[in-house]
């Protein structure tokens, strides 16, 4: 496990600035929320009114005014694109940036098969991505043990839970795309990750576009789904899943025959 | 037992080959020399034999080991030494050298101290703040710490200064000593015929010529240096001359009849034939193979 406790090592500044900024806004919302409260009943009406922004965030299926409402949209915006873009960035350069900083050299003339390594860095991102959804989980239910209110744990763990899919299956396919690549592409997984974003917002807005709920990870992570039926959407995250080990597969295959250079 | 072999070894990148039909052998505990310039074709052989990148025809084993298929074990018997030594930043020396031993399952701690302290390098400084040649020497040490059987050092001496180079040497030579196995590429040709038994030539991704560096040196071309003048028209077999207004050298390759013929004609006051050193040999084959080519 010594690849996977190297990368650790090496990604413990970045990990601790992301997951320090998603807890952090999730804080600040967690706070403004008693505030926002008093002035709950002439928001909802007017966050419920404004046709296709209100659909597009899935405004006009959650009560804006209720504390579950207020986290699914509000957080779960701060978390799902947070955390989307921080697990696309790691995934797409966990392989590639070995040769993009001219390292790859060095591990890779060292007595460990090309399958040992890619699966120990897969762990590496595994265990970024478990530091850090749990960190914000609680980070998370503290603030809002904090601002005196009863922590829906239920909904919040959900929520949680999906937004987590979400960046495994971002992460995986980046992991994809690293292994194709020979210089980082940062550019590449956060544009990954803006795209999936904005794909489910369009198939929050037009019916015809629903099936884009299949492709995007965030169909399975929508707050005002969640909330509604406390239960994950189990085709939508199985076509998922599905996609995400697909693009570990293949990740593998192509590290596993790739040559160095 | 060859400890590196090789059976028309093919790389191509894409439709541009790398190396062709490459038939090597270094016997175990060799001092063996790889000697061409940049772009010949060094790098990809020694990268495929580790297993970096991979061939597109022909065979080659390490250790007696298949590169295909036992490249781990070959890899646990080895050291390299990249060209370009690139470490991860931020890390310390020390932390460079545990991650390689880590990566080995050894305990290398007392060899990296007795190397760091041969070779003059700090293990507490940064690799990011480390100078071209202390890289390098960071990189020697991670390739010795092992102790491994073979060594294959690409372009090792570039950055080092002449006392390291020669601190550097000497470990490598305490080692042959031993019984590893050296590797060397380099295109500096001095040190090869200095510190090698035998060597290979590549050009263009072909081996051109292999052998003991003294036979690679007893071609039939002679340096002939002279002071005066001749005339070299219709002198068959001349190559490489240099001329001053008193002055003439050149490298034969004809009959010997015919260049006392000419010399006998001309106005010497001076003369001497020597043995070509190892530089002017290499051109000489890299002359030949354009002729041929």
């Amino acid at each position: 496990m010594t690849i996977l406790k190297h990368e650790l090592k090496q990604s413990r500044r970045s990990l601790l600035i992301w997951t320090g900024s998603i807890g952090f806004f999730i804080l600040i919302c967690v706070f403004l929320y008693p505030e926002m409260k008093q002035e709950m009943a002439g928001i909802s009406s007017l966050f419920a009114s404004m046709g296709a922004f209100t659909a597009a965030f899935g405004m006009d299926r959650l009560d804006f005014g209720t504390l579950t409402g207020f986290y699914a949209i509000e957080c779960g915006n701060i978390l799902g694109i947070g955390g989307a873009l921080f697990a696309s960035l790691i995934g797409v350069n966990i392989l590639s940036k070995e040769e993009k900083e001219g390292t790859a050299e060095f591990l890779l003339s060292h007595p460990i098969s090309r399958f040992r390594l890619v699966t120990e860095k897969l762990l590496a991102l595994l265990a970024q991505l478990v530091i850090l959804n749990a960190a914000v989980f609680l980070l998370s239910a503290l603030s809002l043990i904090m601002i005196g209110e009863e922590v829906p744990w239920q909904e919040i763990s959900l929520l949680h839970f999906a937004f987590f899919l979400v960046q495994i299956e971002l992460c995986a396919l980046c992991f994809c795309i690293s292994a194709f690549l020979r210089q980082g592409g940062p550019g590449a997984g956060m544009g990954l990750a803006i795209f999936m974003y904005f794909l489910n917002i369009i198939a929050n807005i037009s019916k015809n576009a629903d099936f884009l709920k299949y492709i995007t990870p965030f169909g399975y992570a929508e707050g005002a789904d969640l909330i509604s039926s406390m239960a994950l959407d189990g085709s939508m995250t199985a076509a998922g899943m599905g996609l995400g080990i697909a693009g570990i597969l293949c990740g593998y295959l192509k590290y596993c025959r790739k040559d160095i250079r | 037992m060859s400890a590196i072999s090789t059976e028309k070894l093919t790389k191509f990148y894409g439709k541009i080959p790398g190396i062709r039909e490459l038939d090597l052998s270094v016997k175990e505990g060799e001092f063996f020399g790889f000697i061409g310039p940049n772009g010949a074709g060094k790098s990809t052989t020694i990268r495929t034999l580790l297993g970096l990148i991979h061939p597109t025809s022909g065979q080659a084993s390490v250790l007696g080991m298949d590169i295909r298929k036992e490249k781990s074990k070959i890899l646990s018997r080895t050291g390299y030494l990249p060209a370009e030594a690139v470490f991860y930043p931020g890390m310390k020396v020390k932390e460079v050298l545990k991650l390689s031993a880590d990566l080995r399952k050894k305990d290398c701690s007392r060899e990296a101290a007795s190397l760091c302290s041969r070779l003059d390098l700090d293990p507490e400084r940064r690799v990011d703040e480390l100078s071209f040649g202390n890289r390098k020497k960071a990189g020697i040490i991670a390739a010795l710490q092992h102790k491994p059987e073979l060594l294959i050092l690409d372009e090792p001496t570039s950055g080092l200064d002449p006392l390291m180079q020669q601190e550097f040497f000497s470990i490598l030579r305490e080692r042959n000593r031993q019984g590893t196995t050296i590797f060397l590429s380099s295109h500096i040709l001095s040190e090869i015929q200095k510190n090698c038994s035998r060597a290979a030539i590549v050009r263009s991704g072909r081996l051109i010529a292999c052998g003991s560096v003294e036979e690679l040196a007893k071609t039939n071309a002679r340096r002939v240096t002279l002071r005066g003048r001749i005339d070299l028209k219709g002198l068959e077999g001349v190559r490489n001359v240099r001329q001053t207004d008193s002055d003439m050298s050149f490298l034969y390759t004809g009959e010997i009849p015919s260049l006392l013929h000419v010399l006998s004609e001309g106005n010497v006051t001076d003369l001497s034939i020597t043995e070509p050193d190892l530089e002017e040999i290499f051109m000489h084959y890299y002359q030949q193979e354009e002729q041929d080519l």
